[in-house]
Order: structure tokens, then sequence, then C-alpha cells
């Protein structure tokens, strides 16, 4: 141990900590400032950033004795006695704050280059202002807000990018901050790893390190033995059930026979320090019989293929799921084209910037028995009983993270209790169980709390990704441009476990012929075991796979036709009284050909501002500019005839003379804005100013459930749980003000705060005494049923709504050396009614930046089950020096049981961005790329060969493969 | 985690190599350590039992003029490369190279010297020094010495710097002057890691209407960072004209040896970007060195 003096915020400290210490690590553990966040580790991310003597650097990746002496600045240190930083008070106006986790450095690293261009009497640029921020990452954002952000604070006049909806009403529809920004924008915000209990030990996981192999032996002696080390677990110390699972329960805890791919968990360690935690896990010998590995989904489907599940009945086949629609053969009789081609997309990851942490604190935790307490700064009402068996983590699910909890402990689902943190994003990622069950077992085994941060190496190998797919999509047209006939075949590798994949792959199989009104449809999807990194949840949830198919062959029906690849689209668009591929008739809600005029509107507008006609592509020097397009769609909720509903409370109270209500749900936050939809929606139902609406979420002791956080389902069916648990309180807190002001309830009108009928005014704070003193409860539950659907195969509708979209990109292609810049995306999106525009937004941009990564930076590649991406340096998703232009049209076809209209916006945005890009390549260089993320390598060489096809992506090992005599089962009747 | 033990911040290069020394091996020096701490890590490389810091020996930490060369201590980091005047004009390809390395943050702490003892084949500071002829000092058991940086790489990642009993203590280079330019360019993909698939630096002296002389570092084309020498005696005399660029580019795809990395390019991907980037990066330094104006590009790309 060494004495380390800095100054942090202003203020000198001395702490006596040893000098390996990471900056980070003396920041959070030894001072408590846990503002600062780590996502990486490896000087990757940046949102770690801290300014040390006045310029930012990486605190993960900085020794602490290096700053011996020094003036450090962190997030905590910039507002002062309440007032805001100009930085931090405009994230919050341009909605520049999502999930929150990367928002510390974002600010920290834009602070410092205003400070310098201050220093310097210069103007902040937004050139500036990518240089400053390359490699400060943000998933959530898509940084255009954050560019706005800085902009403003610098000075320069620029307003919140909000586009345009329809007029609001009281609360819904208005632009407003996210209700937990505020603590997100000055670290006071707690994510799983900000929370410390007395007594904890840290806790770690033996992986496989394998793909497939038979566990001969484990043998934990010598690690038990190991001074430090308090607990050390195997699939012997499961008392319950052996394997987890949201779909199938295929998934060991701690894995007994087989391990079945090589982030698989083998034993689980508790020790009283990292360090012992790590060597222990050293110690650990597993004697490992190696079986032959199953490297992709055709392998998978081959007759001699390995078998990953042995007692499976089919194999290495997960799931077969099939669409028919019409005759397929009369539909490509009555096609005078037809385009067959072979796409293939990979496993991708979802690189959110919190990585997995779970903290088990066993039944009747005393922290005094450990000479502490809990430090009670947690925000958002977190209430810290442990008189059961508790789990602090990030999770999408918190009941079924209880539930499967339980079941591995053999205890009942109410012996457990989840308390969801704030999550550092998601993105489908956290769905399934991490490490929740193994801190509840090591901390019950050592009566102690015990944290499991996972490493982003950890991360990365362990939890389920996007599903790489091969798809074979055949579609016939006529003449006059209207679609006959689709037919597809999907391969989906679903890596080791099942996951989500039968849900994932049958999003992408019912989304296989585009949102167009089609006759003859035949889809046939096969998603496989492999011994890959299972695949489950990622947003576009199979449909962004699909869709690259779908919109690259609409685009070379239309060449062939040639027909414009806009009219071509709007001839086929669904409608309202459309039938989809699996037979839904729509009924309503269908703004699909208002988001392609809007494309084609502001296409030309493009033009018209540069004085420029309109055109497909043109050139300037080395350079090749074109526009490409994509449309999409994508189911808002489960559907398919599964149960689908969301309980919420909504209860009002008194607090300083105010009426506060406050919606609790167990349905997750991670930095898609769903605080800020559930207050909307209470809000306007009670008639109760925002700010005083607030928001608990995912506490499973004391919110009801609001079921998964997936499916963009949430505004819809916690939405509404929430406005019409507030509806029935309205109708209380009116009944009780009724009586008081000699009206009848039903004439009362509820506005900002108050209760008013022809002259007549109260609070609503009055109002719920009244009601209260007249013994009514002021807390109200409401379990909301989402309407009936009908499960794939039956007809009708499938699900109850759907949300459309349509985009163009503007790519810049050199063509020396194949480079992509994306210049523009317009964005065009029915959303059905937007509850909030700056939070949609915000869903908006990051959606179309991540599809974007899907396109050109992001692969998660791996050989033979072996993952060459095992560190982030190894996984680029977008950097702030990508995003492009982003113009957005917000299009409102209303849907009717959706809150005040709306339909799921979380995932649509994410869905046609890859085709648009991918088609605006085609049309510039006149490649098209059946592999991605396009590879500016294989790209050139087929430029400079006068080839019409590029088939390898980036990470690839082999071409894609033809058509079709390489896809192995054929489609049955 | 603790990765080591000893944290040593020396301030003077004697007590760094006597501590190097007294560890015996388990010791080594950190410029910012955002390579060497991420290989220790991610155990690509030992533990050690301590690190030695040169970010405060005093006269390391900054650029200075001496004897006719530009010298840059071993505590200097690149953002104080980038910003820095005589470099920007007198040592263009420096800045344009160390300016591309990472983020700010990155930039901010990482020193010139940590990259050239890396010696990575493609290190964009190494290329960037070795074109403009650069020099290091080397502090080790047998006194200080100075050495032409080419001397001094031994393979990928090697080099004869053993940084666990000597330092890079400085590192100079003869400013460009009158006719002289230097310029870099390099091809990034977005996928993967953060190396050029290949970058490439050029110093030229012209003497009126031709090239008196030239040094041209291309990486990666070998198992070290590479010095074009046959490209470099095939420009010395030649008229600086866009058909002397192309044949350079020609000459020099006799001299490289390329190949395919995974994940990273290909060898025919760097092929054409040498036929195609060379011919700019030589045609840059040459337009510098008749406006006798250089304003660095590209960086913070």
């Amino acid at each position: 141990m060494s004495l380390l003096k800095l100054t942090v915020n202003g203020k000198p400290v001395e702490v006596d900590v040893p000098e390996s210490r990471y900056l980070a690590e003396v920041l959070r553990y030894d001072l408590g400032l846990t503002g600062t966040k780590i996502g990486c580790n490896e000087s990757e991310c940046g949102i770690c950033s801290v300014i040390v003597n006045g310029r930012p650097v990486n605190s993960c990746i900085y020794p602490a004795f290096k700053a011996q002496g020094a003036d450090v600045t962190t997030i905590e240190g910039l507002d002062k006695e309440g007032q805001l930083h100009p930085v931090q008070q405009a994230f919050l106006d341009h909605g520049a704050v999502q999930c929150g986790f990367c928002t510390p450095g974002l600010i920290m690293t834009a602070k410092a280059l205003l400070d310098d261009k201050k220093a310097a009497g210069e103007r902040v640029s937004e050139a500036d202002v990518k240089v400053a921020l390359k490699d400060t990452y943000c998933r959530c954002t898509g940084y255009q807000s954050v560019i706005n952000a800085i902009l403003q604070a610098s000075g320069e006049d620029v307003k919140p990018y909000i586009p345009e909806t329809k007029t609001p009403h009281r609360t819904v529809g208005r632009a407003l901050a996210n209700p937990d920004s505020l603590a997100k924008i000055t670290g006071r915000a707690m994510y799983t790893d900000d929370f410390c209990f007395p007594g904890m030990l840290v806790g770690r996981t033996k992986r496989a390190g394998l793909a497939h192999a038979r566990i001969r032996s484990i043998d934990t002696s010598a690690a038990e033995a190991l001074p430090g080390v308090v607990a050390v677990l195997t699939h012997k110390d499961v008392p319950g059930r052996k394997n987890h699972g949201l779909v199938s329960v295929d998934w060991p805890a701690l894995c007994y026979d087989k391990v079945r791919y090589a982030g698989d968990a083998v034993a689980v360690v508790a020790a009283e320090s990292e360090d012992v935690a790590a060597e222990a896990l050293e110690l650990i010998q597993v004697d490992y019989e190696p079986l032959p590995v199953v490297n992709d989904a055709l392998q998978a489907a081959q007759p001699d293929a390995p078998i990953v599940h042995e007692e499976r009945p089919d194999g290495n086949l997960l799931k077969h799921i099939k669409v028919r629609k019409g005759s397929i053969d009369q539909g490509f009789a009555d096609a005078d084209v037809i385009v067959e081609k072979t796409y293939r997309t990979p496993m991708t990851e979802q690189m959110f910037l919190e990585p997995e942490c779970s903290i088990g604190v066993p039944k009747g935790y005393n922290p005094e028995s450990f000479g502490g307490r809990v430090d009670p700064k947690a925000e958002r009402g977190i209430h810290f009983q442990h008189d059961k068996t508790t789990i602090y983590c990030g999770t999408q699910i918190p009941y079924l993270d209880r539930d499967q909890t339980a079941a591995a402990l053999g205890v009942a689902n109410e012996d457990i209790r989840i308390v969801a943190a704030l999550m550092g994003g998601g993105f489908g990622g956290k769905e399934d169980i991490a490490a929740q069950i193994h801190v509840a077992l090591l901390a019950e085994r050592t009566g102690r709390p015990v944290k499991m941060l996972y490493t982003r190496a950890e991360s990365l190998l362990f939890h389920p990704k996007r599903h790489a797919t091969v798809i074979r999509i055949k579609t016939g047209a006529k003449r006059d441009g209207r679609l006959t006939a689709v037919e597809a075949e999907l391969y989906g590798d679903g890596g080791a476990y099942a996951s989500l994949s039968e849900k994932v792959m049958t999003r992408a199989t019912t989304h296989a012929s585009g949102p167009y009104e089609v006759p003859h449809v035949v889809v046939d999807c096969y998603a496989m075991y492999t011994n890959n990194t299972p695949c489950g949840a990622f947003r576009g949830f199979g449909v962004t796979q699909s869709c690259y198919a779908v919109e690259s062959n609409m685009d070379l029906v239309a060449e062939e036709l040639g027909m414009d690849p806009i009219e071509f689209r709007r001839v086929n668009a669904l409608d309202v009284g459309g039938t989809t591929c699996t037979g839904q008739v729509m009924r309503e809600s269908v703004g699909l050909k208002e988001c392609i005029d809007w494309l084609e509107k502001d296409m030309r507008a493009h033009h018209e501002e540069n004085g420029t006609p309109f055109q497909w592509s043109w050139a300037d020097g080395t350079k090749r500019y074109a526009w490409g397009i994509g449309i999409g769609y994508k189911n808002t909720g489960l559907g398919g005839g599964a149960p689908d509903k969301a309980s919420a409370i909504v209860e009002a109270w008194v607090e300083d003379g105010k009426a506060i209500a406050e919606v609790r749900t167990s349905s997750a936050e991670m930095g898609q804005g769903l605080p800020a939809v559930l207050a909307a929606c209470a809000s306007e139902e009670l008639g109760l100013p925002y700010e005083q609406v607030r928001v608990l979420l995912g506490d499973t002791d004391h919110c009801p459930d609001g079921g998964p956080t997936t499916a963009s389902r949430q505004t819809y069916v916690s939405g509404n749980a929430a406005r019409l648990a507030a509806k029935q309180l309205r109708l209380i807190l009116a009944t009780a003000a009724a009586n008081k002001l000699g009206h009848s309830a039903g004439e009362l009108e509820f506005a900002d705060g108050h209760i008013v009928c022809n002259g007549s005014r109260a609070s609503i704070a009055d109002a719920i005494q009244w009601a209260q003193e007249s013994g009514q409860s002021t807390k109200i539950e409401h379990e909301y049923w989402a309407p009936k659907t009908q499960p794939l195969g039956t007809g009708g509708d499938m699900h109850v709504a759907f949300g459309f979209g349509a985009q163009a990109a503007l790519v810049e292609i050199d063509s020396e050396t194949a480079e992509i810049k994306v210049k523009k995306i317009i964005g065009a999106n029915d959303v059905g009614r937007a509850i909030n525009p700056l939070t949609l937004e915000g869903q908006i941009e990051g959606g179309i930046i991540m599809c974007l990564g899907n396109t050109l930076t992001e692969h998660f590649v791996t050989d033979q089950g072996a993952p060459w991406t095992d560190v982030m340096a190894r996984y680029k998703m977008p950097s702030i020096k990508h995003t492009p232009k982003i113009i957005s049209r917000i299009v409102e076809h209303e849907t009717a049981d959706g809150p005040f209209g709306a339909k799921g916006i979380g995932e649509l945005s994410s869905i046609p961005t890859t085709p648009a890009i991918t088609n605006a390549i085609y049309n510039a260089v006149g490649v098209r790329v059946y592999s991605v993320p396009v590879d500016q390598d294989s790209l050139l060489m087929a430029m400079k060969a006068g080839e019409k096809e590029c088939l390898m992506g980036w990470g690839d090992f082999e071409p894609v493969p033809s058509v079709p005599d390489r896809i192995l089962v054929s489609a049955e009747g | 985690m603790a990765y080591w033990k000893d944290y040593y911040t020396p301030t003077t290069v004697e007590e760094a190599v006597a501590i190097l020394a007294r560890y015996e091996g388990k010791a080594c020096m950190i410029g910012g350590g955002t390579d060497l701490l991420l290989e220790i890590q991610q155990g690509h490389r030992p533990k050690m039992d301590a690190l030695v810091d040169p970010t405060r020996i005093e006269g390391l930490q900054e650029i200075v003029e001496e004897d006719g060369f530009l010298v840059i201590g071993a505590g200097v980091t690149h953002t104080t490369i980038v910003n820095d005047e005589r470099v920007r004009s007198r040592g263009t390809c420096l800045v344009e190279s160390c300016g591309v390395i990472g983020g700010p943050q990155v930039r901010n702490v990482a020193t010139l010297a940590g990259n050239i003892a890396h010696a990575l084949p493609a290190g964009d500071g190494t290329i960037g020094t070795l074109a403009l002829g650069g020099e290091i000092q080397v502090a080790g058991p047998d006194g200080i010495h100075w050495f032409p940086m080419e001397e001094t790489f031994i393979g990928p990642g090697k080099s004869t710097v053993d940084a666990k009993q000597m330092m890079i203590a400085r590192i100079r280079f003869r400013p460009t002057g009158d006719q002289e330019g230097s310029a870099f360019r390099r091809v990034m993909r977005p996928q993967g890691i953060a190396l050029p698939m290949i970058g490439m630096a050029a110093r030229v002296q012209l003497q009126g209407d031709v090239i008196e002389s030239c040094r041209i570092a291309i990486g990666p084309a070998s198992k070290v960072p590479f010095l074009a020498v046959e490209t470099m005696k095939f420009l010395a005399g030649q008229p600086p004209t866009s058909d002397t660029f192309a044949k350079a580019a020609e000459v020099a795809l006799e001299e490289v040896q390329l190949r395919t990395s995974p994940h990273r390019a290909s060898a025919e991907y760097r092929e054409e970007m040498i036929r195609v980037q060379l011919p700019k990066t030589v045609a840059k330094a040459v337009e510098r060195a008749q406006s006798g104006q250089a304003v660095p590009e590209g960086v913070g790309a």
C-alpha cells in the first residue's frame, strides 16, 4: 500500500492503496465516485473518461500512481450547488441521455473540448466534436443529439432536433426529458456495479474455453484450499432445476455432462478478492473429452453433423418454422420476372456498454454484522430489506429472472426478489440468465453478499447474440410491377442453447416477404443448434436479417423490370385491407405509403437544396455517390397466440403539500425511455404535471409483472397498464372531489394538478386526501391484456399491430479504396402515435446507427466455436465519426388499442438501414453485396474485376453459398 | 486485478535504468501503457513486478531543438507532438501519423517512445518517424547511445531495445528545411482491430526540378517497419511528376513483402493501396517541398 495524493473535483484527497490500482478503480471503489463508469477496461470505449490536469484520459487503463499529485475532474465535479454545467444542461435538453452509462464519458470528453476551445478563443464545429469524441462510444443515441448538445453548450444556436408530430395533448405528444436523466448526467445514477454491500465477496465463473466436450470430472479441491476462497460450486451444488431457459429449458446453470460452447459455465467461485478469485479459477481442474464442433447452421443440418444435444429427437434442428400462403407454383407461373439469390448475415453483438453484473444478497443479511451499513444514497426509492434471497442486476425480464433463479435454488418464486438496477443498455442481450442464479447460490452458501461483474471479454464470450443467417430468397413479379410470389429459405445459427431462437427466427420467417401484398408465399426457416455462442434477442429480432434479403431482391427485381425502386415498392406496399404472408388482414394503422412518400420528397429536397435535379447516383472525382432505399416493418408485442399482458400500479399520495403519483411495474428501462412513456401516460390521465409523476421499475417485491421487455411491446402493454390504472385512480379522485365540490364526477376536469368545474377548483393533492379520508385506497393496480392473437399457421391476427418504416441512405464510395461513408439517412416511421417525440427520436436515431453498424462494421467472428472477437477492440461499433445527417419523419397512423394510438418503436428503425445502404452501394458502383458487414477489401477487388457480386463480408471465411445447391434441406409442403 | 506490484516514476534516466536493473527482468518501461497494459491484461505478456514510467524524468517531457535536430523526450505524448508548431511545419508526416492514433484520450497519454519501442510493422508514429530519418537514444546497462531507428527493429513487435533493461530516452530527426517536405497517409477499415490496412510516409528533398533524395516508410510491408530503400534510390534524381510517382509505386511493389492478415487486409488489397496511395503520399510531400507550406491533414480522423 502506498499513499496516493490527488485533487479530485477541487478537493485534496489522500488514499492508501496498492500501486497496482488504476485510476478508475481508485475513483469508483476507494473514493466512492461511481459516476465514472467502466465499459471495457481496455481503453477502447472511452466512457471512463475523466479529466487529468486538463486533459481527458481513459481512467480504466490509467495507472493511478501515474496521476500522483494531479488534478482530477470527474462527472461529480461538474454541477455546482444545483447548477448544471452547460454540457449537462444541453444533454438534458437534447435528449442525448438514454441508458446513461456512457453519458459521464461523453460529457467529460465534451467538457475538455469546450475548455480547450474556450482557452484558444475558438468556436466549436461539428468536425471538432467528431474528432474529440471519436473514441467515446454511445450505443443508444446514434450521436446526432450528442453533437447538437455539445454545439449548443459551446454557445452555438442549435435547437434539439425534434421531428414534427401531431398536436400534443397535455403531456402525451410533448418532448420531455426522461425522468431519470438528471441522475444520469450528474453521475448519481446507480447501476449494479455501483452498489456495495458490507462483507461482499467477489464472484467469478470458470468458463469452458472449449466449444464442445464431454466432462469427465471436475476437481475443485485445490481451489477450495486456496486462502481467501470462501466457496467453489459446481453442478452438484445446484439444489433445484439444473437447466434454465426462456423458451426451452436446456441451458445448464453449471454444466454437468457436456460443455456446448466456449462460454459455458462449469464452476463458480466466491473469494475475498478479485486476485484470489482469479487464481482459484486457474486451480479448478476439469477433465474434458473433446468432441467434434458444429461450426455453423448449414453444417448443423448435414446428416453426419456432430449432435449438440443428444437427447433431442430432431438432431440439431431447434425449430422448423413455416409460412404458407396461396399456391407458390401459381405465383411463379404468374411471374414475368423471377430473381433468386442467397444472402448471408453474421453473428453480431449487442455491445451494451455496461457489462453484466449481478449481486446476490443472502436471506436475512444484516450489514451491521459486517461492521457496516448499506449506503442509502441509491435513487429511485429502492428498499434495502433482505428478508429473502435478493438479486440486484440489470435485466430485461425481472420476473423470469426470479422464477428461473427460484427453480434452480429449489424454492418458491416468492422466496426470491429481483431488484432491477439501472441498465447500461440491453438491446436484447440482457434477457437470458447471466449470473443471477450463480450469485444467489453463492450468497446462500457463504451467507454473504456476492458480486459478479463480468469483464468485457467474459461478456462477449458468454451472452447470446444476433443469429447468423443464410437466406435464399426467390421473388417473382409481373411486368406491371405487382409481386406474385416470394419463396424463402432461412438458416439461423442458434448456437449452443435455445435462448429465444424459436421466437427470433419466427419473426425472421413471418417478415420474409416484406411489408408487401404478396399473393403466394412459402417460407421455411431452420433454426439450428451449433457450438457457437447461443443466439437470442437483438433489436430487430430476426427481421433485421430477413429485411436485408427481401429488400436487396426487391431492388434486383425493380431493375429487371426497369421500374423505379420507389414506385415498385409503392405498388406493392401493404395498406389497410391488405393481407400479410401469415394471413393477417390489416384493418387499420398502416402508414407505409406515407413513409415511402416522405423518402421521395426528402431525397428530392436534398437535390433541390443543392440546385441539382434528383438522380439516384453520380460521380465527383474519385468519389461515387448514390441513394438506396429499404422498407421494413416490425410487429408490436409477442403475438402468435402468446398471452401478452402487463401489470402496473399507480399510487398517489401527498408529499410537501404536492400530489405525487408513482407508476410501478416490473418492466425494464435499458435506455429506450420507458419511464418517460409511463410517466406521460399517468400524467395525461391524472392531469398531474409530468414532474410530479415518478416511476419505479423492476423490483419484483414492489412492482407487478410487466412481462419481458422485448418485441417493442412495453409502450403498448405497460403504457396501457399505467394509463388504465391512472384512469381508475382518477375516477376515485373524481368521486372524492365531486362530493366536496358539489358536482358530479363526470363533470370534473383534471389538468395541471387541479380539478376544475364551473368555477370550482381544488388541487389534486386535496382530492387525494379526501379520498384517503373516506377510506379509499389511492393505490390502483391494473392488469392489461393485449388483444388476443393467433398462432402462426392458423391465419387471423398474428400480431396486435405493426410499425412501418422506410429509409433512404446516401453513400459515398471512394472508387480507389472502396472506403464507404454514409452521408445521410432519411428515415420515415409510422409509430402510431408519438408519446414523447424527444425520446422517440432518440430511439429512431440510435436504431439507425446500430443498423448502420450491422451493415458496415459489426461481425462477431468465430471459427470452430472459438471466438476471434474476444475483446472489444476486435468489435467495432459505429462511432460518432460514422454518424450521418439523419432526417427523421414521424408518421402517425394510430392503432385503436395502443395507448393514445401508439405502436412499438424500439426495433423498427434498426431494420431497413442495411438494405438501404447496400442498395446504395450497388447504385454507386454496380456491385451488389451478398454478405455483410461490407468488406471494402472484397468490394474493391470486385470493382476492379468488373464483377457485379461481392460474396464475402468482413470476417467471413468463405463466399456466400451459391444458389441453390448448397442449401441443404429443400422446402417441403 | 493486480497486473503489477510497484509503480515507479523516476526523475532521471539513470534512476530509471537502475530500477530496471534491480528488478532483473521483472520490471519494464511503460509509456502511456495503452498497448502494454492491455497486452499484460490479456495474457500476451507476463505480469510485471514493477513498471517504470518515464513521464516525470526531467527534460524528457518536451520537444527541444538541439544541434540541428528536433528532439522528442520519452515522456512526450502524441497530443504534444500533434500540437507542436515546429513538428507540424517541419516534421509534418509525424504529426499526420501521430494524429490518427486512437482518440484524444489515448493520444493524451500514449508516447512516441512507447510506439517505437513496441516495434509494430505498421505502428503509425513509427512509420512517420522512420520516414523522417529518426534516431533513438537508448539508455541501458551499456550506457546511452544513439541509433538510427531502422537498425533496432528485429521482428514484429521485437526490437533490440529490451524494455526490461533499457529505455528509449529520446527520439530525434532533422526537421525538413528548404525545398523539403513530408507526408503520411494510411487506409483503415471500419471493422476489427485498429491497425492500418496499410500506412506510408515520405520525406522528399527537392533540388530545383528534381527529387534530390527521398525517404519512404511503409507498414506493414515486412516483418519490421519497412524502409523502401529501392524506391528511395529510384526516386533520387527523378523529376517530381505523376509518371515518376506511379513508377515509384511499381518499384515499391517489387521490394515490399505483402501478406494477407486475417480480418485486416489481403495482400492484393495492400498491393492496390500502394499503387494508389504511394504516388499521392510522395506527391503531397513534393507539393509541401515546393510551396514551403505544410498544413497537417487528417489529424483526429
